[in-house]
């Protein structure tokens, strides 16, 4: 199951283990990016933590975590390859895995229609 | 993950500019697909298909640059050009009087202490002096030449004239096709052209270390010639974004952020700007203070970093020594899409500023080495008149 955040993160849930990366539109708006700073292998996170730093060539953007948990490993392809968030943010391009905390805190996210949805807003 | 927007909006509006203003090409912009943001107090576009792809195009072919939002001045003395050269060279420290009939050179606006009011380009043209200022300080810089001009010479905005730069190794190919002649231009000189019965002074000048032109052309015009430019095979429009990128790697500095009343030609390694002649005459504004920094060297100096890592550290980050102490500021910094690399310029103390020389940076908490470098980062590839054109692959050898 997937989920979004109104900040453009998204989380794929299997059992406990959560994958964070930024939504497509997210990588959209920020454009070319450069660098990606993912956090450290068993960094605690509170939701609404920052957890990543995105970098385009204009600017430089915090990811937030979309829920509690204990960081089980970042991206390592990330490092020599963070295009790979512009060619396949919602796959590839993923920041990090976590252990999640507390699975009630999915309850506040959207599913995948609502955020599109939301998008189509802005 | 913080709204990329808000950050992309990067406003240096002057004062008292509430509502950013539209440019004659606003409509032509959105119709390409230019990404529209508030910029020096009006709507421009940062990007049409992404920086880093307009940045390597510009790079390897040419891109079209809309700069209406600059300042074009003009200032006569009824045909009397001696009196129009006498007072600009009050408050500039360059040979104004020097300069041949279609010649230009980059000068500077200071205040009485020597900081730097603004930097622009000076164009002796026939009987009157033709000056490009930036678009943020415009209104400011007329203020400035109202109070220090004689009442008798008249400065004119031409605020009814688009800017448009063509820059790019293969620009000349472009432009020459719609306007013969000019591949006869050398860097830094500049002529009257016709384009379909439209005056177009026409420049070999820019801000992106390539070859390339800047065309003052009539509003009503532009969009059409916009339109003449980009349907030509070498040339695509190309944004602020990859504007900023590109000048950040030949060297070039950006007022408000590189410079600013704070800082000196001296301090900014811009002493190219300060002709001898005036230096031996010590008759510009500052001329004291500068010409004995000068003599003694400035306490900062502006040089080129090479950052270590991918990761870009932008303006406002700090130089710090040994112990953490703040002894510099990064002024402008990011990602160089031609070298891949993160590089930047900085104000670092002078025992600080061969290149060669290791330094600290703290951005957002975290400490970056940099390496000071000369500059420019990507070699210039003006087309200057002793030199005849450079192909893009002998450049790069």
């Amino acid at each position: 199951m997937r989920y979004f955040t109104e900040d453009h993160e998204w989380i794929e849930v299997d059992g406990q283990i959560g994958t964070v990366g930024i939504s497509d539109y997210a990588q959209s708006q920020l454009g070319d990016i450069v660098f990606v700073d993912v956090p450290a292998d068993g960094r605690q996170l509170a939701k609404g933590d920052e957890a990543a730093v995105v970098e385009s060539v204009k600017a430089a953007s915090d990811v937030y975590s979309p829920v509690s948990g204990a960081v089980l490993e970042g991206n390592p392809a990330l490092s020599d390859s963070p295009d790979l968030v512009n060619s396949d943010a919602e796959g590839e391009g993923w920041f990090f895995r976590i252990t999640l905390s507390d699975e009630a805190e999915l309850d506040s996210l959207m599913d995948e229609a609502a955020y599109e949805a939301f998008v189509a807003k802005l | 993950m913080t709204d990329p927007q808000t950050e992309l909006n990067v406003e240096d509006a002057p004062e008292g500019v509430e509502e950013p203003q539209i440019l004659p090409l606003d409509a032509w912009h959105r119709a390409r697909g230019g990404r529209m943001v508030p910029f020096a107090g009006y709507l421009m576009p940062v990007q049409y298909e992404g920086i880093m792809a307009e940045h390597l195009w510009t790079r390897e072919s040419a891109g079209l640059f809309d700069v209406s939002h600059m300042g074009q001045l003009v200032f006569t003395h009824d045909g009397d050009i001696a009196t129009v050269v006498r007072a600009l060279e009050s408050v500039l420290p360059g040979d104004v009087a020097g300069l041949g009939d279609g010649r230009m050179r980059y000068s500077l606006l200071l205040n009485e202490e020597g900081g730097i009011l603004d930097d622009l380009m000076v164009t002796r043209r026939g009987s009157e002096i033709y000056m490009v200022v930036n678009g943020a300080t415009k209104y400011d810089d007329i203020g400035h030449l109202l109070d220090a001009l004689p009442d008798d010479v008249t400065m004119n905005l031409q605020d009814e004239q688009a800017l448009l730069a063509v820059q790019g190794p293969k620009a000349v190919d472009a432009l020459a096709r719609l306007v013969p002649g000019v591949e006869a231009l050398v860097f830094m000189t500049a002529g009257a052209f016709d384009w379909n019965g439209h005056a177009l002074w026409i420049s070999r000048s820019g801000y992106t270390g390539e070859d390339g032109f800047e065309v003052s052309i009539p509003a009503e015009a532009a969009a059409a010639f916009a339109d003449a430019l980009c349907a030509e095979p070498e040339v695509k429009p190309i944004g602020l974004g990859a504007r900023d990128s590109l000048r950040l790697e030949a060297g070039l500095p950006l007022y408000g952020h590189d410079l600013d009343p704070e800082t000196t030609p001296v301090m900014a390694d811009l002493g190219f700007a300060l002709s001898k002649r005036r230096r031996e005459a010590a008759d510009f504004a500052g001329a004291q203070r500068i010409l004995a920094e000068r003599e003694a060297g400035p306490a900062v100096k502006r040089v080129g970093l090479l950052v270590t890592g991918r990761q870009p550290v932008r303006e406002g980050a700090s130089v710090v020594a040994e112990d953490g102490a703040v002894i510099g500021r990064v002024t402008s910094g990011g990602f160089a899409p031609t070298l891949g690399a993160a590089i930047a310029m900085a104000y670092v103390p002078a025992e600080l500023a061969a290149p060669g020389s290791g330094v600290r940076l703290v951005q957002r908490g975290k400490v970056h080495e940099a390496t000071v470098a000369a500059m420019p980062f990507v070699p210039h590839r003006y087309v200057r008149a002793s030199a005849s054109p450079q192909t893009p692959s002998k450049a790069g050898a």
